[in-house]
């Protein structure tokens, strides 16, 4: 079992979201999050001061998928969350020791 | 009798001119970060909320009283809790009931005080504000509403009824309505009051950007509404000059946001919002003096200066580093000293005010007065303030702790917090008042015993949890 995790931009949510139902990802959990990357934020102004904003809203996508088929869905992922401009965002997979699904107690890749 | 044309006129102006408290405080309350909004918008309520009680006992008394010597204050006791002004003393001709008048004054002394506490934004003890409110509006704004608003009285056979202030009627000084009294006079106090309270934390260094722009959007709406009564309504009467203070106000304030827009646009390379809010708020103070002195086309190039020149001061904090948080000193001294010297310049004599500045062949005579009129004003409210603000500061303490304004001023003086954005509720907890409705930890227990005869609290518990969490 693998979890993938993104960082994208936040408009893309929905693409991704399209995308990832059509390679049969069944759940997903999203967080709105904040940060940086090489881009380091932008510059905003107040009345003539310019205020250096480091941390730029961002959307964090979790998936949970089976060690085979965690390949095709990061491509899948990778694919539909690029613009080509700075600041895409970034994914990661990890290993998933242990899973249950809290109604039924089922373990493992039975939890998925 | 009473004019019923003015008398409304008057009543529906003077509501107006309070709504800009309240407008103010979400102006002021959207420029603060997300921690001490609350306290910000307090501050402006707290004003309001003293100030109507001291008007009443005293106030109006000290401002419009019978002058007491050299033009400087009004006999406190002649008006002392308004008890023989009920009555109506209109003339057979037609005239304003004194209650109106009364109304009306009592707004601008309220004003004119919130004002100040946009220079020490997110920093100040609640409990010190509202003393500093009480004195303050007792000590500098009574007096200077005497000096700039109270007018000699004489009665048809020239006879003097009334004695008033001095730069209203010995200096001769235009002030329509409050250039000095209220932009100037505030404006220096800030100036004051932020020396003396110092910088918040981080200042200059932090990111200190307003939390909720649409806020100081709709505040900058209520003030530009409330203006019209402001201006429009200090004519004291529904006439002509009214009129031509409302279209003056009106034009000079679109210009003004015109000319804050432009400097931030070839300046910083954009124009935005907290700019236009600025600007509006820039031109309606820079108007407030003039709008009964100039024209409409004398209005624009006011307008339009005050604009540009209270876009380039608010840097000067950081010039000179001090911390008038939001900007009292660049848009309330500068615009207050643009309108109220520069219609030394620009008045006309086809306004309503009948008198000629300098540009329309009227010499220095007006220009002087006018110097004169805001140099005093600000001079006296500085010191004044300053000593006011000292006393405070080494007597109750004025200055929030550091670790106090670290953690959010709304927090730690009001026990509240602006927003609860989280579907979580609150940072979770339960209420903890003791004889109020069961916390969620009791509720637990208490279910258990739920077989028990139904009685008034089980109605309670039966509720969706979160009404019963503090937050």
């Amino acid at each position: 079992m693998r979890l993938v995790t993104a960082i994208i931009k936040p408009f893309k949510l929905e693409d991704v979201k399209t995308a990832l139902e059509l390679h049969g990802v069944e759940g997903l959990t999203v967080s709105e999050v904040q940060g940086y990357g090489r881009q380091r934020g932008h510059t905003e102004v107040y009345r003539g001061a310019e205020y250096q904003v480091d941390f730029v809203p961002k959307v964090k996508i979790e998936v949970l998928i089976s060690a085979e088929r965690a390949a095709a869905v990061v491509d899948a992922l990778v694919e539909a969350a690029r613009t080509g401009q700075i600041g895409d965002g970034k994914v990661w997979v990890t290993d998933v020791e242990q899973l249950v699904r809290v109604r039924t107690g089922e373990r493992g890749p039975d939890a998925l | 009798m009473v004019n019923t044309g003015d008398t409304a006129w008057i009543l529906t102006s003077a509501a107006l001119v309070l709504l800009m408290t309240p407008g103010l405080a979400l102006f002021y309350g959207g420029m603060v970060r997300a921690k001490s909004v609350l306290n910000m918008m307090m501050m402006s309520f707290g004003a309001l909320a003293l100030i109507s009680v001291l008007w009443v006992l005293y106030g109006y008394s000290m401002s419009f009283g019978n002058d007491v010597g050299a033009g400087l204050l009004g006999n406190p006791t002649e008006f002392l809790g308004l008890e023989g002004l009920m009555e109506d003393t209109t003339s057979e001709t037609g005239g304003l009931p004194v209650m109106a008048f009364v109304g009306f004054q009592a707004v601008f002394a309220i004003i004119t005080t919130a004002l100040i506490s946009g220079a020490i934004a997110e920093r100040a003890k609640f409990g010190a504000w509202m003393v500093f409110v009480g004195i303050w509006v007792t000590l500098v704004y009574f007096p200077i509403a005497h000096w700039v608003f109270d007018f000699t009285l004489t009665d048809g056979d020239g006879v003097v009824t009334h004695v008033g202030g001095w730069i209203a009627n010995n200096l001769g000084a235009i002030d329509f309505a409050g250039g000095t009294a209220v932009h100037i006079n505030a404006g220096a106090a800030g100036l004051a009051l932020a020396l003396v309270l110092g910088k918040r934390t981080g200042f200059g260094g932090e990111a200190m950007r307003p939390h909720n722009l649409p806020l100081v959007m709709i505040g900058a709406g209520l003030l530009w509404f409330g203006w019209f009564g402001f201006n429009a309504g200090s004519a004291v009467a529904a006439n002509n000059t009214a009129a031509v203070a409302w279209v003056n106000t009106f034009v000079a304030t679109g210009a003004a946001c015109l000319g804050w827009l432009l400097v931030e646009k070839v300046r910083d390379g954009h124009s935005t919002s907290l700019g236009g809010a600025s600007g509006v708020v820039a031109g309606l103070v820079s108007i407030t003096p003039a709008c009964s002195a100039v024209s409409p086309l004398g209005a624009i190039p006011l307008g339009l200066v005050s604009g540009v020149l209270c876009a380039l001061a608010v840097g000067l904090k950081y010039r000179f580093n001090y911390d008038d948080s939001l900007d009292v000193v660049g848009v309330h001294l500068v615009g207050g000293l643009v309108g109220t010297i520069g219609l030394g310049f620009l008045a006309t004599s086809a306004a309503p005010a009948g008198v000629d500045g300098l540009f329309y062949g009227g010499g220095a005579d007006q220009l002087w007065r006018q110097v004169v009129g805001a140099l005093a004003v600000l001079v006296a409210s500085f010191v004044a303030t300053y000593i006011i603000g000292l006393l405070i500061q080494k007597t109750m303490g004025f200055r929030l702790s550091e670790d106090d304004e670290l953690t959010g001023i709304d927090n730690v003086v009001h026990a509240e917090t602006g927003y609860d954005f989280s579907a979580l509720g609150g940072g979770g907890g339960s209420h903890t008042q003791e004889d109020a409705l069961p916390s969620r930890s009791t509720r637990t227990a208490r279910a258990a015993e739920s077989a028990a005869p139904a009685e008034p609290s089980l109605f309670a518990e039966s509720l969706p949890h979160r009404s019963t969490e503090g937050a």
